[in-house]
């Protein structure tokens, strides 16, 4: 195709950019807002995993059996931590869910006949499924509170633990935007989404200690993103004098755990924004 | 200025071809209506003029704007309304156009006098503040289109502005556009729907498998067709006679179509009276006659030797999945 370019082809200015991701973040937020089932009942299902682990579980786990490293009796605070990163991936799928929806009803067509950002779509979306995160992560803490969680390194450490939890619940957005991308519908974007989801949450730590597992699965379940994560915020919240049992290096796994984070938005972020031109052709 | 400017437009999807060599070329202040079935490349057409898709090969400006090296540039100057209302149904109607005129650029305080600007316009004014999903179809598509003029774009785009919606808000709506073009709005509209094609469009390009098969006005393209003719019923025992009667006013060329006689009316008016004359010699009384401009519907027929909303037509822009 030959082309004669006359003028200089206009490119969205990064201020506008800024601007547009919180115009889409306000309307995704408000989306949820507006409509309290879905709130409520993206807040009961973890609220549910959280009582069900802790009330049905908890007893057994707790038992323990040798070399396994629990907190005695006391599993919600083993619990807490895990839960937290599993309730910030699972969340991650609204994600994949809100975008398939808006490819269906023609928005995102609206949105790319507007002078405005390609990556404002994708970034609001995330940023949306962020903040209902945090609240529904919030909402954990208090429910966990009430059943006898407790945080013994001080609130800065209990803050940090929540934020990278969150933040790696971000990243998983960038995965689940780009399954649902490919997947196209809700249905199929809610089937795939939790198709990594499942043996990643609970072949982890997330649960459980992994010393039980097959020694073929401690190598995966040790070595996966979302042990690092659940074993970090987890470093950061139970007794200090507990880390040299539970063999956690706290600087080690904040560490792990802020590039594992880089690491799926470096690969996922770009891979999402490919899929979003192709699919909208 | 030209409002478009297409130039051999050429897009396939897979086997399929949607558009094939589509050229098409209006001036700014008219509305052009871009006609044909399902399938015809309408909106493969229009989304190729929005920047929304690549063409595999052509050129093409917009409000004097290259479409497809320059996307941005030209939806500074474009709004469009798709064929389903893009409307958040969890915000209000005002919300919804507040936050398009916010992605046009506009500061927070214009995109909202605007918005209540195209509102009024809309009629949506009182509405303004109930949450999107209390309204009825018609006033989504409404919406959309008040979505789709607030960044005040120098060209419009509907695609299929009142398709699946009740024949009283389709009226509303070609109200509304008609409002709207004598603003001096410059619109590209696509139908399948005839009679709105005739109503609303200065200019009418005829759309068939992905090709733009003939242009013009309303009128030129009926003339085209063969002009008007005049249609005769007249009761059962009389056709024989009238038959016989009106032969000679058809010049042999009488054409009977189902209980009607057909004489091509090449004097127009004048047709008419001989017609008229001819049956009141042999004491025949017709029950109905009178001249007949052809429809838009004969043009399309003949131009394209099937009828405009013939669903038997391969669809030849793929389903875009997740629609409804």
């Amino acid at each position: 195709m030959t082309v004669r370019t006359t003028k200089p082809r206009k490119r969205v200015k990064v201020s506008d950019a800024v601007r547009h991701t919180a115009v889409i973040t306000r309307r995704n937020t408000l989306r949820v807002v507006r409509l309290p089932q879905l709130l409520l009942f993206s807040t009961i299902q973890p609220v549910m995993f959280l009582l069900l682990f802790n009330y049905v579980f908890g007893g057994a786990i707790s038992l323990g059996g040798p070399g396994t490293p629990t907190l005695d009796q006391d599993y919600i605070n083993w619990l807490i931590p895990g839960i937290l990163v599993q309730t910030a991936v699972f969340g991650a799928t609204a994600t994949a869910l809100g975008l398939t929806e808006d490819l269906g009803a023609g928005v995102i067509d609206r949105f790319r006949s507007l002078p405005m950002a390609r990556s404002a779509v994708l970034a609001g979306r995330t940023f949306a499924d962020l903040v209902r995160n945090s609240f529904v992560n919030v909402l954990m803490l208090v429910v966990g509170f009430m059943m006898g969680w407790r945080f013994e390194q001080g609130a800065l450490k209990m803050l940090l633990g929540v934020s990278l939890a969150l933040l790696f619940g971000y990243a998983f957005s960038w995965v689940m935007a780009t399954i649902g991308l490919l997947a196209k519908t809700p249905e199929a974007a809610q089937a795939a989404g939790f198709l990594p989801i499942f043996p990643l949450v609970f072949a982890s730590s997330v649960f459980v200690p992994t010393q039980t597992m097959p020694e073929w699965l401690q190598v995966f379940a040790e070595n996966q993103p979302i042990s690092v994560l659940a074993d970090t915020v987890r470093s950061l919240m139970v007794p200090e004098e507990f880390l040299g049992v539970l063999g956690y290096d706290q600087g080690q796994l904040i560490l792990q755990s802020l590039l594992w984070i880089a690491i799926i938005i470096a690969v996922f972020a770009p891979l999402a924004v490919r899929q979003y031109r192709r699919s909208v052709g | 200025m030209q409002a478009v400017e297409a130039t051999d437009i050429v897009k396939t999807f897979g086997d399929v071809v949607a558009l094939d060599g589509v050229s098409l070329e209006f001036e700014e202040g008219i509305v052009y209506g871009l006609l044909g079935p399902n399938g015809a490349g309408k909106t493969t057409l229009i989304r190729v003029l929005t920047t929304l898709l690549k063409p595999d090969s052509g050129t093409a400006t917009v409000a004097g704007v290259d479409a497809i090296n320059d996307p941005v540039g030209v939806r500074t100057k474009i709004g469009l309304a798709g064929q389903f209302a893009a409307v958040d149904e969890f915000l209000t109607g005002r919300e919804n156009v507040e936050m398009v005129g916010q992605l046009y650029n506009l500061s927070k305080e214009e995109a909202s006098s605007r918005a209540d600007d195209v509102l009024e316009r809309i009629n949506l004014i009182d509405a303004a503040d109930r949450p999107v999903r209390t309204y009825s179809g018609g006033m989504r598509r409404r919406l959309d289109l008040a979505a789709s003029m607030v960044g005040r774009p120098e060209v419009l785009f509907l695609d299929e502005p009142t398709t699946g919606i009740d024949p009283g808000s389709r009226l509303d709506l070609w109200d509304l556009i008609e409002e709207l073009v004598e603003g001096g709005t410059t619109l590209l509209l696509t139908t399948q729907y005839l009679d709105e094609a005739d109503r609303l469009a200065d200019r009418i390009g005829v759309i068939d498998h992905g090709k733009l098969i003939d242009e013009g006005t309303s009128d030129e393209l009926k003339d085209r067709t063969g002009g008007s003719v005049v249609e005769v019923h007249v009761a059962e025992q009389d056709r024989s006679t009238a038959a016989s009667a009106l032969t000679p006013v058809a010049g042999g060329e009488l054409i009977t179509e189902g209980q009607a006689f057909m004489i091509p009316a090449g004097r127009g008016a004048e047709t008419l009276t001989d017609a008229v004359r001819a049956l009141d010699d042999v004491g025949v009384k017709a029950q109905d006659i009178g001249l007949r401009r052809p429809t838009l519907d004969d043009v399309f027929l003949t131009l394209t030797g099937h009828r405009a909303q013939e669903d038997s037509e391969p669809d030849a822009e793929p389903a875009r999945r997740g629609r409804r």
